[in-house]
């Protein structure tokens, strides 16, 4: 059976959940993968009769394990498929390294999507700068995706894209298609070497020197620790694009995801639902304050 | 004989300087290619050239007595490579080493530095420039240091 391909809202704009917000749907596991050591790829389909959220690129869902809690994790698949939600997870506590242990078939709840998108459809026309660290990749995806899929739109694009170890690169047989059939520039970097390791060594940003793209008249899209996102910021400065130009997605602790309980203020926003995608100057003297 | 100083006027890190020192430098260039496995330099050698990749990788590796030299960064195409030249007592301080045919100008950093006694605008222009790449490669050693995406809960963060 097809099933029919909802539309992608509009790229910059937000798209609502559903009529309960606070209310998770219940969707099912259809695939389970395992990309690092710590980090895994969920697949889940609605059970029947639940609705369809179209979603944008750089929204989360807020998953849910009855029982044990229910955490923020963004949407890292393509937004033209909103019935398959894929979440990539590092399995960092609790809740996580629960949902790491749950298999195909098994039933979790969903909540969303939520949250700003990545600036894709206003970045037409430029150079698209990604630059992702660790799992930050994940939250990138579909905007890659999305930029790779109407290629002919931008400039030159490029993925800068920084992990600890070899061991720990994301999305690698991706990494390698994308590399073979799009015009995409991909750098892949890890801050420390194995022996069996050919590829560059050394901080992402330090990629940002090596990529041609006209400083001008680029959009960076960032996502990563909060400290790779600063000098990210910074290092793109160098190279002369102005901090207006750069997005970034940031994450702090949260539980509603719908601004009442503000768990997850950052000064006089909320990143639920002012982000989690910001462009970088409305955030850039929040960045180093420590968690309320 | 061939001058290097078109090519060496593409480059990035010339630009702003004048025609007469972009000859200056040109004139301590030479092009030089490497092999696969080939060193460039050894730590505690005498440090008397910087390099401008034109195309290839270098990597910059530490020696250990007791394993492998560890790899600590790569280097890539129009990057600088070595400061060791300009602070003395001009000894590299890690090995570099080819890990593709690349192809870089290697400039004579002795020489240079006798111009730039002599000319001492020259002087302020290089170390203007040597400065940026070394803040650069301060903040990638310090964001290296920090294992920003080690977790929490392992002793390792995101
Ligand atoms: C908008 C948004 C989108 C997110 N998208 C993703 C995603 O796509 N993939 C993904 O793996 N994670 C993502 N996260 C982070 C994820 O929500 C947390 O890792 C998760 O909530 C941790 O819950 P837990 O119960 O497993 O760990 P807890 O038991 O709550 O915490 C375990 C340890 O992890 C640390 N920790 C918890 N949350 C974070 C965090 N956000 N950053 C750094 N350290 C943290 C805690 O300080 C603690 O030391 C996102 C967060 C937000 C706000």
């Amino acid at each position: 059976m097809t099933l029919a391909v909802a539309e992608a809202p509009a790229a910059a704009g937000r798209t609502g959940p559903p009529s309960d917000p606070m209310l998770p749907r219940p969707w099912r596991v259809c695939r389970s993968v395992r990309e690092t050591d710590d980090t895994f790829t969920l697949e889940l389909i609605p059970e029947p009769g639940q609705p369809v959220q179209p979603f944008a690129a750089g929204q989360f869902n807020m998953l849910y394990l009855p029982g044990i809690g229910e955490v923020p994790i963004s949407i890292s698949g393509d937004p033209t498929y909103p019935h398959t939600l894929v979440h990539t997870t590092r399995a960092v506590g609790a809740v996580t390294k629960k949902m790491a242990a749950i298999r195909r078939g098994d039933a979790i709840g969903v909540r969303g999507p939520f949250g700003t998108a990545w600036p894709v459809e206003d970045s037409e026309g430029n150079d698209v700068v990604f630059v992702a660290g660790g799992i930050g990749l994940a939250p990138l995806r579909p905007a890659l995706i999305q930029v790779l899929s109407r290629r002919e739109r931008y400039g030159r694009v490029v993925l800068l894209y920084g992990a600890r170890t070899p061991d720990d690169i994301l999305f690698r047989k991706q990494l390698r298609e994308w590399r073979a059939d799009f015009d995409l520039e991909i750098q892949v970097t890890v801050d420390r070497a194995t022996h069996d390791w050919r590829g560059n060594v050394g901080v992402v940003t330090a990629l940002i020197s090596r990529v041609p793209f006209e400083p001008g008249h680029t959009v960076a899209m960032i996502c990563g620790p909060e400290v790779m996102i600063r000098y990210t910021v910074m290092e793109l400065e160098r190279r002369g694009v102005t901090p207006d130009r750069a997005y970034v997605s940031l994450e702090r602790n949260m539980k509603c995801a719908v601004g009442f309980c503000g768990h997850c203020q950052l000064g006089p926003l909320f990143i639920c639902k002012d982000g989690p995608i910001f462009p970088y100057e409305k955030v850039a003297v929040l960045l180093s304050q420590r968690e309320v | 004989m061939e001058t290097l100083e078109p090519l060496l006027a593409e480059h990035p890190f010339v630009r702003g300087m004048s025609p007469s020192q972009i000859e200056t430098v040109a004139g301590c260039a030479s092009n030089v290619r490497f092999q696969t496995g080939q060193y460039l330099f050894k730590d505690g050698e005498e440090a008397n050239q910087f390099y401008i990749i034109r195309k290839g990788r270098i990597a910059i590796e530490a020696a250990s007595p007791t394993h492998d030299p560890i790899l600590i960064h790569t280097y890539g195409d129009g990057e600088i490579l070595g400061w060791s030249w300009l602070v003395p007592p001009y000894r590299w301080r890690f090995s570099g080493k080819a890990l593709e045919l690349t192809r870089v100008l290697m400039i004579d950093g002795k020489c240079l530095r006798g111009k730039c006694e002599k000319d001492h605008d020259l002087g302020y222009e290089l170390l203007k420039r040597f400065a940026d790449i070394l803040a650069g490669r301060l903040d990638s050693a310090r964001l290296q240091l920090i294992d920003m995406y080690a977790s929490a809960s392992k002793g390792r963060r995101r």
